[in-house]
């Protein structure tokens, strides 16, 4: 049996009444090989692991995969994550969000996981368009892009998700794409691992939604326009500003060592217990 | 409920302060809340407590994130709870109906203030009952306590905990301003002897558990995430396995039973306390701090001839018309005061189908309705 064949029979449900929900060509498949694939390689069992998700297409791969898995409300999956990870510490929470899921609507949220900085996965499909509800602009549709809501081209600018979360405080933040899936295996790998709160951001396609309507082509286009726009962090170094124009950085973009929620919340109990006993 | 025999420490405490002790009492070792009056205390105290018994206080950047990780928690086997006054429960209102679907217990208090919006943030009201009943969307069954003492609060909250993980629902409590800041004695049992209920698990061999499968109880055992019973949690209306379906022949007897496993509870989960109704010819009905003045006023009116009596509503949601129906074809006139226009009263008056005079008193200035009030409109009925 071919090496990816072993994974799907161990990672995908067999209950579960395929086919899935996704356009051939989707994005969304490729980022779902790349995470059992990176799961795989942490060797964590699967009762260990919780994948949470949002409401977007990307958010359905929680019905796929044969973890402890939760379909949450749109947005809020990193508020039902908090939640899990404070209960059991030892479970591995992985939480996967569109980019209007965590940006727009838990955008707040957002943030503040990152501030927070629990040990927690936190991973981004950003696509650059509401794909599930029919391809409306979201809060990473580029200036000017169209989409159903904005015929008359976008006036609003885009967040640059992995900046946002570092600069919000998370531990480590990586940006890949689907076309540098070996990459991206690793990134996920990487985050999966990394003790804090870790953020991938993973630029994707909506052909059907953003593609079309933007004159970019089908999947394949779309896949070759993430390989050239893509450079990677130490190549950007050496990179002058009007070079990088047009482009987007991908790998680990920050990766720092910072106090653990849950760590810190022990020796809040360590107080509280010994300022109880003192009090008799 | 605990009898006065059984009753241990004796102490001074507000409201707010006896809703934490009974969240303590009934295992409850996960809070995330939102600072909010009147229902404030309730985090700060659940926060120097629960680090003490192992447990976790988060404050959360808004009521969204904060009944969203209750949820998570109870989801990962901790008994869970949140605190909100109206404007926040307002913003909980999505992730409750995904806990009434997804069938995660949890407990949600709601500390009435006066509304709508921001309203009146340091008055009484009881402006949320149908709130509480219909806030989020989607047809879904709900349970819904009142408390009107301080010691109500310790004892309806340890109910509200059993209830919440042997139906697996949310259950949600309604304090008031009054109730929470009122400070007054409460009688705090000793741990052994109050009945704490845990949610039922799942005891067969993973690979056979079919996590929303009927039973006679309607209430499948509950799988805690990382105990080896690996399933989908959804808020989309699934099949017996968690996975999301359109089919009709799988939703019907979802929904189904979803009401069922309330419905037919309804002799365990309608809670009422009744006073002097035996041979009463006239009835308050009330909830909350309101009856706390018609206690009085129904003493007082028998103390001036008139055969009066209380029926105190400490479960309000699903409307106890068991227990009201045999009393309304019983009695001459009934009043129902309440601080709001009259969400309760149409309940009784929708069960009452005409067999008797319902009359209504209503108060919605932030003010406490008097035990006065109540009287002058009791020996006129
Ligand atoms: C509270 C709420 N508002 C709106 C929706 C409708 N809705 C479902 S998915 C979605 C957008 C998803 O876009 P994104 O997060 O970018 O994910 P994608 O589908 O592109 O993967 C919206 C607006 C909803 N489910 N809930
Ligand atoms: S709409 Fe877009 S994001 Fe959704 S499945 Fe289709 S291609 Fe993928």
């Amino acid at each position: 049996m071919a090496e990816f064949t072993k994974l799907i029979h161990k990672y995908l449900r067999h209950d579960k009444k395929f086919p899935h929900v996704w356009c051939p060509g989707c994005g969304n498949g490729i980022f779902l090989g790349a995470l059992i694939r990176a799961i795989d390689r942490t060797g964590f069992e699967k009762d260990q692991i919780v994948i949470v998700s949002g409401i977007g297409c990307s958010g359905r791969i929680s019905v796929y995969v044969d973890f402890n898995t939760l379909h949450t409300t749109h947005g809020r999956a990193l508020t039902f994550a908090t939640g899990i990870k404070l209960a059991n510490p030892k479970l591995q929470v992985i939480v996967i969000m569109g980019d209007g899921d965590a940006t727009a609507i838990g955008g707040n949220h957002f943030i503040h996981a990152a501030r927070r900085n629990l040990n927690i996965t936190a991973i981004v499909v950003n696509n650059s368009i509401y794909g599930m509800t029919g391809g409306q602009y979201s809060p990473t549709t580029p200036y000017g892009a169209t989409a159903t809501t904005a015929l008359y081209g976008n006036i609003e600018h885009a967040f640059s998700i992995a900046e946002l979360a570092a600069m919000a405080g998370a531990s480590m933040v990586a940006r890949g794409t689907v076309y540098h899936a070996n990459l991206l295996d690793e990134l996920i790998e990487k985050a999966i691992v990394k003790r804090g709160f870790a953020v991938v951001e993973v630029i994707s396609h909506c052909h059907t939604q953003y593609g079309r309507r933007n004159r970019m082509g089908g999947a394949v286009d779309m896949l070759r326009w993430q390989k050239e726009s893509a450079v990677k962090i130490d190549k950007a170094q050496t990179m002058t500003a009007e070079e990088l124009t047009g482009k987007f950085t991908i790998g680990v973009l920050e990766d720092r060592d910072l106090p653990v929620y849950t760590h810190e919340y022990n020796k809040i109990r360590d107080a509280a217990k010994a300022m109880l006993a003192k009090a008799g | 409920m605990i009898t006065a025999k059984s009753r241990g420490r004796q102490l001074l405490l507000q409201g707010n302060e006896a809703i934490v002790e009974g969240a303590l009492a009934a295992g409850c070792r996960f809070f995330a809340g939102y600072p909010i009056t009147p229902a404030t205390e309730i985090s700060e105290v659940m926060s120097y407590r629960l680090p003490a018994a192992g447990g976790t206080f988060i404050q959360m950047e808004d009521e969204i994130a904060s009944l969203g990780a209750v949820i998570g928690a109870s989801l990962a086997g901790t008994k869970a709870m949140t605190a909100t006054s109206g404007p926040g429960f307002s913003l909980m209102q999505e992730n409750l109906g995904f806990a009434c679907v997804a069938e995660v217990p949890c407990v949600i208090v709601d500390v009435m203030r006066g509304g709508p919006s921001t309203g009146l943030p340091t008055n009484v009201s009881q402006g949320d009952v149908m709130q509480a009943r219909w806030g989020t969307h989607g047809d879904h069954p709900i349970i819904v306590m009142a408390v009107s003492t301080t010691q109500d609060c310790f004892d309806i909250t340890v109910k509200a905990f059993n209830f919440s993980e042997k139906y697996r629902t949310p259950v949600i409590i309604l304090s008031d301003e009054v109730v929470a800041h009122t400070r007054e004695k409460i009688f705090l049992p000793h741990p052994g002897e109050i009945e704490v209920l845990d949610r039922i698990r799942p005891n067969t061999p993973p690979e056979w558990y079919i996590p929303y499968e009927d039973n006679p109880r309607g209430v499948p055992p509950m799988g805690i995430f990382g105990d080896g019973y690996r399933y989908h949690v959804t808020g989309l209306l699934h099949d017996v396995r968690g996975f999301p379906t359109q089919r009709p022949d799988e939703i019907i007897p979802f929904m189904s039973r979803l009401f069922r496993k309330v419905n037919q509870h309804f002799y365990d989960i309608q809670v009422v306390e009744e006073e002097s109704t035996e041979d009463a010819e006239v009835i308050v009905i009330a909830y909350g701090s309101v009856s706390r003045s018609a206690r009085r006023a129904i003493r007082e009116a028998r103390k001036r001839g008139t055969k009066a009596g209380l029926v105190q509503l400490m479960t309000l949601w699903p409307f106890p018309r068991q227990i009201l129906e045999p009393l309304l074809r019983r009695v001459r006139a009934v009043l129902v005061p309440e601080l709001n226009m009259g969400q309760v009263s149409r309940e009784v008056k929708r069960i009452n189908q005409g067999a008797t005079r319902i009359e209504t008193l209503n108060r919605i200035d932030g003010n406490l309705i008097t035990p006065n009030e109540i009287l002058v409109r009791l020996v006129k009925l």
